[in-house]
């Protein structure tokens, strides 16, 4: 496989972080995304790489909460925690 | 100026986030609750300084980040020392593309985003020097700007771009180990592609 080999195909794989973080003016985004319609190679790297971001954020969520975490710290608003004099 | 009454009622929703931020972060259960409640009565008490219609969720964050530093951080031996080896651009993309040519490619690509356990999607993310992984916390798991992660983080834009991406490749390498000792990718074989035999 010799993907993105070409010129516009380096400077494009370099806005990759970019692109995929939505960082990029509007100017620039729709600048890679006219070179992403008419290069498979890019595209699908960029696909590939949007994917695994979406995975590694469902991956990395969703750890189960001790159910008596809220109600410990609720109590704190009200109670002088640390009895320095102040509540919480 | 925020009314402290209303704390709870607008700022808990956002504990579940937390504690999971706080274990990537942590990555210890009882350092992971300690952090979240310090975290909210912080948050708590200093309420009266967090300016109405700006982003709640950023501003618990940011406390989040900075308490974790501030305390856990401090734990650790020359934290902002630790550097990353050399791993090439689109890493894991490329080690799997290997064995495109042989139209087995995308097929592997697909079934090892399915077949990559949670519990090592965590640990590849938590395997991470501290100032890889906060960037990378902060923007793959919970969405931030640079901008947003850069004030959380008390360094230049530039500077969370470059430990993002440096972040992200090591976590494709560790990533990428992991599928190749459990034979769920092909090894990169130089000739395999004309052998298709070899593939399984």
């Amino acid at each position: 496989m010799d993907a993105c080999d070409g010129p516009d195909c380096r400077e494009t794989i370099k806005e990759l972080d970019l692109f995929l973080d939505d960082e990029l003016s509007d100017a620039a985004r729709s600048a890679i995304r006219h070179h992403l319609d008419g290069c498979v190679d890019c595209l699908q790297a960029f696909d590939f790489h949007a994917e695994l971001k979406q995975v590694i954020a469902e991956k990395c969520q969703h750890d189960e909460m001790p159910a008596d975490l809220l109600s410990r710290i609720e109590q704190c608003f009200d109670t002088d925690f640390d009895g320095d004099g102040v509540i919480g | 100026m925020a009314d402290q009454a209303v704390f709870a009622e607008q700022a808990m929703q956002y504990a579940p986030q937390l504690f999971s931020a706080a274990m990537r972060m942590t990555r210890n259960r009882a350092d992971a609750e300690d952090l979240v409640q310090e975290t909210y009565l912080k948050a708590y008490r200093s309420f009266h300084t967090f300016t109405d219609g700006t982003n709640l969720r950023a501003w618990l964050f940011r406390i989040l980040t900075n308490t974790y530093i501030n305390k856990y951080r401090a734990k650790q031996r020359r934290p902002d020392e630790t550097e990353l080896g050399d791993i090439e651009d689109l890493y894991l993309y490329k080690q799997i593309n290997t064995s495109r040519d042989t139209g087995l490619g995308r097929s592997a690509e697909e079934s090892l985003m399915e077949m990559l356990p949670d519990d090592e999607v965590k640990q590849a993310l938590e395997a991470l020097p501290d100032n890889f992984r906060l960037p990378v916390i902060l923007a793959d798991v919970e969405g931030f700007a640079y901008k947003e992660i850069a004030e959380m983080l008390d360094i230049p834009i530039g500077t969370v771009m470059s430990r993002l991406h440096r972040g992200r490749k090591q976590m494709q390498k560790a990533l990428h180990d992991y599928a190749l000792a459990r034979g769920m990718v092909a090894a990169d074989v130089a000739g395999s592609s004309s052998d298709p035999v070899q593939e399984r």
